[in-house]
Formats: structure tokens, C-alpha cells, sequence
């Protein structure tokens, strides 16, 4: 294993779509802060979560599948990969792959036997552990002084803890330290594992607009004025669904949703074009200028 | 000589899964065996019979009987073949049952291997020797470790019977956490109302020293005689001048001190005593937080005390105390529940523990007996408890139930309806367990005179909404998911084993289970004894426990001792280590292997030998594997008795077929 941060990474299927802005600012971040990203060769699908609903060993084949390409790249720590759905599917078929009789089923679905052996991890997880937030603190340039957030996990970055071993899985802190380090001021919302609704967003809305919604009452009853996640389908409830949720509920919600990487991106001196804030639905420009308003005054 | 054996049917217990008669009957064949029978109860009155019928009739030697562990009979049938005029060491047992029948299935195999252990003890027995106790005498002095419900009890009854009883405590004052409940169920009657004239009669009685604000060191010594050494920690003040009277406390600057007593609601004054039924009632300063003492200002309680009763130098001093026998009731701990994080992990103020709650309820907390809400000092208008946290929850190492906590659950819903009338409670729980005298009817009041909702499910979640708090959980009963704001939630925490248990029980040779409870000898028969004599155990040490069966405890604790007591002297056991003076080379091996330092060295016309102190070998055997020469010897299991046992075990004509 190298000294360096390089990694295989797993960009997965949102990235390349809904949630294109989350994959340009991880790619940029990374590179800000000397995480070296090689992208897996020819990688598919990780099966999502219709896979492991149907069939565990052709969910874990279609994981294997990546972690077998990314055994191919040379002096690499490991696998990485921005989304929580991803990184579940990628443990989890790890995580099973130990019973010897369940990795030689997927072994029969595979070219060769995939050996592994590389660690899995989120991106925030590398950022948070083998980074942390001292060291993302030393580069900021550009403090988000006044920005008041609401860090929002989703229920799956560190559940269930044994396979996914990252942070407290009832409080987890990591992108609080981050959100902190980089000058924002965290709110404690009490609801940062609970469940966004997910893809029931298409099959049954209002369980969408009902946990969501709950979501934002209880991060603006909080006092925050923005929430930043760290999940593609969280972010797009909360976000592009935030008309239909207040709709729904009868209320005026209008906050911005970041990514994590978006902000440590801002922190670190990078401009919102190529973070693609324009991308997000809400927009976010009152509070980066309520943000600006609050620098120029702490500057004063 | 003439060997009898003895195969015990136990019932089924071991007849179901081993041959026994063929065993009694392959046993005759043995060398020595002069008599072999098997019997349906062997420890039963006829069964005994029959031995004592058996020795006389046949001139028997010894006797061996296979059937159960020897913890649980050894003794019986020793007395028994005492009775026929034989030595009580001219007796072994064979365990066919803990140790064939109850671990095999396969009879054939079971069979064999119960004639194999049985002609291991006839080989052994051929070897046995007539050994005699010696007697020495017993300190009729008793120190009981804990000052809660249960050692009070304990003490006070011991004391009552007349014998010296030296009690020590930790904390500054005696009551336990008795002393911190507002009422006790099923009765409501008041805690400190039926506790404190006990703490008073403990600080008045003549024949008990308490020792507070003090731990226990060094305990050596055997049943009879224990030598204990007792640190009594510095409390900044001469406790022989303190009367008690307060002014120094009253007039203290520094009122932030952690208010322990109080469970850390609200705060207290630096120098303090920790409530008014304190016993004994002295001041003790918190060094941690003494302005005098952190900083080498102040020294305002030196002015104002009345009988100059304050020492900053004060230091740690150490006693020894002499003592025929031990209680133990060091009580429990609360189950830490910062560790669970759905519930805030400790980050909400207004998420209290239900000893916490008990301290708001009481006249004599910190709010007088007005219940608000830590936060911002509101009265709470709906109370919601949660039960099984950290009990029943295999998830945080806590897989038992702690048995108190429905009951004081119960409790303190009626106490906060006689509080607040206008108050609404819940109470999430997993199920009501009150098997308890009146226990029952009395939850069921909770339920239906005081309107209390019982809603059976775990709770999921707690978050902050605006002031108040949503508890989202289960209802099971209802098969869906509920949420109560509540203004007020209180944890209905459980009891684990107090902290440094494990250490205290290493000093006593005690054991203690995978979680910290102090182990009794028998579970059913033999509940408040240890497997070291003369040490004893009362209450919650040994696992949750309410204060009735505390009480209870306490008493039967107390009967043993007085029992033990009751006797000027005890036999020593003779089955202890002997140096065979002229094998022995002096080396000292043995002494520095000896783990309760038995073996000393001594002088033999100009040479050094060791020399085994009787009465403290335990009769472990380490120093006779350590000898080199052979010398030393444990009594009742010699080199050559164990040999005999080998040779038995691997002499092919032992094997016999079994059809």
C-alpha cells in the first residue's frame, strides 16, 4: 500500500446525472486536497437498490464486478466512492464475500475470482479520517463565516454500523468537524440519520413530502438556514422535491441543499460555476451573499 | 483393603444415558473392590443407609460413589461414611453425571467412560490416607463492605446479635441510593422516612464502627480470621471536632461544586454535607473544587467554624482491622446511558435519568420537591418514560433485566399525577414485569387510577421540536408508529455492577459473572454464600435487586455469620500442602509460587526448609507441580494418588467390554 492518497474510484451511476454536481466538486476537492482519484476501468452499475432486493449473490456479483476492476490498477489504497447507496452495495458484497461459499457463487459469475482484499470506503470517510479536519482547515482560504447548516447523513452512511464501520451510526459527526473546520456554523438537528423517503419519491410521494418534510421543519426550527448531505437521493428529495413538499405540507420552505463537497470547494477559494451551484434547484445565492455580508464583517 | 462402590441411578439424570448396573457389576472386578451395588438416590435417606448398611456388613475400608459433582454432595456423603466410624477422607466421588451423562448421548461410550472415571477413583482411594482437621479459633468480628439498605441491614443485624460489626462505606454518608428515592413502591410510603432511622441506629449502636469516605485495601487471611486494611480518605476535616452544624457550608464561596448526592442536578458548595439525615452528619471538602485548596485562597469555613474542625493538610490515613468473616454489599451502578445516541446521548437537558427524576420528586432535592424541567425551570405538563434502557437491550452488552425499573417507573408516573394534577405521563415498555407482593396491583394503579398511558414498544427516537421534545416509537400492541411531545422525558435506566467490582472481588477471591455481579456458592441453595468461606453477600452486588429482597439478603447474610459465629472454633481443612523435611532443599521455589503466601522459610537444625502455615493454604496444589525435589505434598491429592489415577485410567484390563 503507497503513502499517497490515490484511490480507485467509484464515481457511480448518479454521479454521471441527477447528481453531476456532487461528482465535479468531490473530483475537484480531491485534487484541491492531494486525494489522487483514478477512475475504475469500464466500472457498471453496483445494481442499486433493485439488486439486493432480488437476489443477494447477483447484487454482490455486480459489485464484484467493480471491486475485480479495481484490483487491476496499480499501488492503489483502496476503493472510494462519493455515494452512500454505492458504498453499501460495495461493502456489503465485500462484507459477504468472507463466507467462503457465498463468494464462490459470485466467483462463478466473474471472469476470475476477485481477491478482495481493498479497503472500501466513502469519500467523506477518507476526507474525515485519513485527512481530517485539521488538515482541510490548513487550506481554507475562503471561511464560510455565517453560513448556518444543518448536517444531514441520510440512513445509510453508517448503518448498519457492522458493515459500514464509519462514525457513530445514531450521531454521526463527521461533516460537522468538516462543515466547522471550514468555518460554517453547524446547528445540532437531531434528525441527520433519519430517512429522506428515498426512491419513494416516484412510487409514493407522500411518503416523500412526509419524511422530508419533517426533515426541513426540524433543520429551520434548528435555525438553519441551509443543509448540506451527503447522499445524491437526499439531496434530490430535499432539493428538487422541496416545491412538492411544501405543496404538500402547506409550507415555504426555501433552503438550500449542498453537498458537503461543495462547500469545502467554496471554503477552499473555488468559484460556484465550477462547484455547480447552478445546478441546485433552491437557489442558493441569498445565503452565500448573507454569507459574504457576514465575512465582510468579521473582516471589519 | 476393602473398597465398596456406590453407582447412583440420580433417576434418570444418569441411569437415561449410562448402563449403571453393568458399571456396579464390571466394578466388582476391580483390585480392592470388595462390595459394588447400584442405587436409584444414593444421597436419599435409604440410599445413605445402605453405605453405612454396606461398611458395617462388609468391613468396608472406603467408599466410593459415583454419581454427581462433588460441590454438591462430597460433604453429604463424607458425613455419611463418618457415621459407619470410617475417616471422612477414606471416601471418593466419581462425577458420571456433570461429567458423562448430561455431556454424551451415546450410552456404549457413556458407560465406558463411567467405569474409567470410577476405577480412577477406586485407584486413587487404595492410595488414600486417614487425615484429622486441626482447630483454631475465630475472631467473632464481622466487616461488611457497603453502607446501603442491604449492609445496614446486614450490620445492624449482626450488631443486634452481639457481635462487633465494622462498616465501611465509600461515599461520605451511608444510605445508599436508598437515600436518594423520594418513595418506595409498592406503598409509597417515604424513603428517607423508613431508611433514616436505621442510618441513625447504625451511627448510635455500640458494637458498629463505621468507617465512611473510606475504601477497603489489602484483605488477607482465611475464614475466622481476616486481616483487612482500610484507607480512610482525606475529607479536609477532623471529624472527631465536626458537629455537624452547617455554618461552614452556609457561608462557602464557591457553589459550583458537583452535587453527587443530588446526581448532578443543580450544584453544591465546595465544603459540604450531602443531605440533612446524613450519617455520619460531617462536612467533607471536594478538593476538586476548594478555592482554599486549588488555589491557597479563601479559607473562609477555617473562620467560621465553630470547633476549628478543618485540616487542609489533612492526609489519606490507613487502619487495620481483624475480622472473623465478611459481608459484601457494594450495591450497583446506573447503566450509563449517554451511550445511547437515538435517545441524544446526553446532548438534551431536559432527557434526565430516572434517579436524577427521583431527586427532582423529593422535598429534599434540589428544587424542593417541585419538579421543572432542567432547561428552563418550567414545569412539565406531559412527562413521557422510557423503560429497558440499557436493560434487555443486547445491543449495548446489557442482555438482562435489571427487575426493578417497571416498578419505579410506576412510581414515579403516580408521584408525578400527585405532583402535577394536571400533568399527562406515558410510559413505553417492553413488558410489565411486577411478580413482587402487591406489585402487580400496583402498576395496574399507575395505569388506571392515574390515567398513566402505557404504550408497549421501544422507543426509536427522541429530538428536540421547538421546547419540547418528539419521542417517536412503536406501538406493538396497536401494530404503528407513535410520537408524544413530551416536555420532560425521563430513562428508566438499568443497574449494572458497580464500578471496581472485579478489583474488590480479586482481594475477596470471589468470583463474579461476564458482567461484574458477584457469584453466590448455589444459585437456588446456597444464594447469599461465596465459594470463599466466611465471605457473604447482600443485595445488589451479586445482581439487581429491589430493596425488600435487599433487606431480605442483608438479614440472611447476617444469619450465616451468626451462624458461623456460633461456634469458638473452626476446623481447619487437613487437604493442604506438607514439606517432607528431609526431601526438601531449601530452594524457596514454593514460596515465591504460593499465591496466599503460605509457605515461609524456616530453620532445621542449621539448614532452611519451608515450612506450609496451615491455616493459610488454601490446598491449591501450585507449589507441589513447583517443587523440584518432589518434596511438597498436597494432602488428599499426592503425587501418588494422582498416579494411581493415571495408572488406572490407562491399564487396558480396566477397559472391559460392554455389551
Amino acid at each position: 500500500m503507497s503513502d499517497t492518497l490515490r484511490f480507485a474510484y467509484y464515481p457511480g451511476c448518479s454521479g454521471q446525472g441527477t447528481s453531476i454536481e456532487y461528482d465535479q466538486s468531490t473530483r475537484a476537492i480531491c485534487k484541491a486536497l492531494g486525494i489522487e482519484l483514478v477512475d475504475i476501468p469500464d466500472w457498471s452499475c453496483c445494481g442499486s437498490t433493485p439488486a439486493h432486493t432480488v437476489d443477494h449473490v447477483l447484487s454482490g456479483a455486480l459489485s464484484a464486478r467493480n471491486i475485480l476492476q479495481a484490483e487491476s490498477l496499480q499501488d492503489v489504497r483502496g476503493i472510494i466512492t462519493p455515494c452512500p447507496s454505492c458504498l453499501t452495495n460495495l461493502k456489503t458484497a465485500s462484507h459477504r464475500m468472507r463466507d467462503a461459499a457465498f463468494k464462490a457463487k459470485v466467483d462463478s459469475l466473474l471472469d476470475k475470482p476477485c481477491r478482495n482484499d481493498l479497503p472500501i470506503m466513502s469519500v467523506l470517510q477518507v476526507i474525515y479520517q485519513e485527512l481530517g479536519p485539521e488538515a482541510v482547515k490548513a487550506k481554507v482560504t475562503n471561511p464560510l463565516t455565517g453560513l448556518k447548516v444543518a448536517p444531514y447523513y441520510g440512513c445509510i452512511m453508517n448503518r448498519p454500523p457492522e458493515i459500514m464501520d464509519f462514525d457513530d451510526c445514531e450521531n454521526p459527526i463527521a461533516m460537522d468537524r468538516l462543515m466547522e473546520a471550514v468555518g460554517a456554523e453547524v446547528m445540532p438537528f437531531p434528525l441527520k440519520v433519519e430517512c429522506c423517503g428515498a426512491s419513494y419519491g416516484i412510487a409514493k410521494n407522500e411518503v416523500v413530502t412526509k419524511l422530508s418534510g419533517k426533515l426541513l421543519d426540524i433543520a429551520v426550527d434548528c435555525g438553519a438556514k441551509s443543509m448540506v448531505t451527503a447522499c445524491p437521493l437526499c439531496q434530490m428529495n430535499l432539493d428538487m422535491r422541496q416545491d412538492q413538499i411544501n405543496r404538500a405540507n402547506g409550507s415555504k420552505h426555501s433552503i438550500p441543499i449542498f453537498y458537503y463537497t461543495q462547500l469545502i470547494g467554496l471554503a477552499l477559494g473555488m468559484n460556484g460555476s465550477s462547484l455547480m451551484l447552478d445546478k441546485l434547484f433552491v437557489n442558493p445565492s441569498t445565503v452565500i451573499r448573507e454569507m459574504k455580508a457576514s465575512q465582510a464583517a468579521a473582516a471589519s | 483393603m476393602k473398597i465398596g462402590v456406590f453407582v447412583c441411578h440420580c433417576g434418570s439424570n444418569i441411569a437415561g444415558t449410562v448402563d449403571v448396573a453393568s458399571v456396579a457389576e464390571q466394578a466388582r472386578n476391580l483390585p480392592n473392590v470388595a462390595f459394588s451395588t447400584d442405587t436409584m438416590y444414593t444421597c436419599s435417606e435409604p440410599g445413605q443407609d445402605e453405605i453405612v448398611q454396606a461398611i458395617k456388613e462388609h468391613g468396608l475400608d472406603g467408599v466410593v460413589v459415583a454419581s454427581c459433582t462433588p460441590r454438591m454432595h462430597e460433604p453429604t456423603f463424607r458425613k455419611t461414611v463418618e457415621r459407619a466410624g470410617l475417616n471422612r477422607y477414606m471416601f471418593e466421588m466419581a462425577n458420571i453425571r456433570e461429567h458423562v451423562s448430561w455431556i454424551g448421548k451415546d450410552k456404549e461410550a457413556n458407560t465406558r467412560k463411567a467405569l474409567d472415571l470410577v476405577s480412577m477413583a477406586v485407584a486413587k482411594l487404595a492410595n488414600d490416607r486417614v487425615l484429622t482437621p486441626s482447630k483454631f479459633d475465630i475472631n467473632k468480628r464481622v466487616l461488611v463492605i457497603g453502607g446501603g439498605v442491604a449492609g445496614i441491614q446486614a450490620a445492624l443485624d449482626c450488631a443486634d446479635g452481639g457481635l462487633e460489626v465494622v462498616l465501611v462505606e465509600k461515599t461520605s454518608t451511608i444510605g445508599g441510593k436508598m437515600a436518594k428515592l423520594d418513595k418506595t413502591f409498592p406503598t409509597i410510603d417515604c424513603s428517607s422516612c423508613i431508611l433514616g432511622p436505621k442510618m441513625v441506629d447504625v451511627a448510635q449502636h455500640p458494637n458498629i464502627t463505621l468507617y465512611a469516605c473510606s475504601e477497603v485495601g489489602d484483605i488477607s487471611g482465611y475464614v475466622g480470621n481476616f486481616n483487612v486494611s482500610i484507607t480512610k480518605k482525606a475529607t479536609y476535616v477532623d471529624w472527631d471536632a465536626c458537629t455537624g452544624c452547617g455554618q461552614c457550608t452556609e457561608k462557602c464561596p464557591s457553589k459550583k461544586a458537583t452535587d453527587h448526592f443530588n446526581e448532578e442536578i443543580g450544584t453544591t458548595t465546595a465544603i459540604n454535607i450531602p443531605f440533612p439525615q446524613a450519617i455520619p452528619k460531617k462536612a467533607s471538602i471536594d478538593p476538586e473544587f476548594c478555592i482554599k485548596l486549588t488555589k491557597g485562597k479563601c479559607g473562609v469555613c477555617e473562620k467560621v467554624c465553630p470547633t476549628q474542625a478543618i485540616r487542609y493538610d489533612q492526609q489519606d490515613e490507613k487502619v487495620e482491622e481483624a475480622v472473623g468473616a465478611i459481608i459484601v454489599a457494594t450495591g450497583y451502578d446506573l447503566f450509563d446511558w449517554t451511550r445511547y445516541g437515538e435517545y441524544g446521548g446526553g446532548r438534551y437537558p431536559d432527557v434526565i435519568t430516572s434517579l436524577q427524576y427521583e431527586r427532582l420528586l423529593s422535598a429534599s432535592g434540589p428544587t424542593g420537591g417541585h419538579v421543572t424541567r432542567p432547561s428552563d425551570g418550567k414545569e412539565p405538563e406531559t412527562v413521557v418514560f422510557i423503560q429497558c434502557v440499557g436493560s434487555r437491550d443486547k445491543s449495548v452488552d446489557r442482555p438482562y433485566c435489571s427487575g426493578f425499573c417497571c416498578m419505579y417507573t410506576a412510581k414515579q408516573a403516580i408521584l408525578t399525577k400527585d405532583h402535577m394534577p394536571e400533568s399527562q405521563s406515558y410510559v413505553f415498555y417492553m413488558d410489565i414485569r411486577a411478580p413482587g407482593k402487591m406489585y402487580d396491583e400496583f402498576t395496574r394503579r399507575a395505569m388506571e387510577e392515574y390515567g398513566t398511558k402505557y404504550i408497549r414498544g421501544r422507543v426509536a427516537m427522541i429530538y428536540p421540536k421547538g421546547d419540547k421534545y418528539v419521542v417517536r416509537g412503536s406501538d406493538t400492541l396497536l401494530g404503528t408508529q407513535v410520537e408524544v411531545e413530551a416536555d420532560l422525558v425521563v430513562l428508566a435506566v438499568g443497574a449494572e455492577a458497580a464500578k471496581g467490582a472485579p478489583q474488590l472481588a480479586e482481594k475477596l477471591r470471589i468470583s463474579y459473572d461476564s458482567y461484574g455481579f458477584y457469584m453466590e456458592s448455589h444459585i437456588k441453595l446456597r444464594p447469599v454464600e461465596t465459594n470463599t468461606a466466611g465471605v457473604y453477600l447482600a443485595g445488589s452486588c451479586q445482581g439487581p435487586k429491589d430493596i425488600p429482597a435487599s433487606v431480605a439478603q442483608g438479614s440472611a447474610a447476617a444469619s450465616k455469620v451468626q451462624n458461623l459465629f456460633s461456634r469458638d472454633q473452626l476446623e481447619s481443612d487437613p487437604q493442604i500442602s506438607q514439606v517432607d523435611i528431609k526431601r526438601c532443599i531449601g530452594c524457596g521455589k514454593c514460596i515465591q509460587t504460593c499465591p496466599f503466601g503460605a509457605i515461609e522459610e524456616m530453620d532445621f537444625r542449621g539448614a532452611t526448609k519451608a515450612h506450609v502455615i496451615e491455616t493459610v493454604c488454601q490446598g491449591c496444589g501450585i507449589c507441589t507441580s513447583t517443587c523440584p525435589q518432589g518434596a511438597i505434598q498436597l494432602q488428599h491429592f499426592t503425587d501418588n494418588q494422582i498416579l494411581a489415577e493415571v495408572n488406572a485410567l490407562c491399564q487396558p484390563t480396566t477397559i472391559l467390554n460392554y455389551e
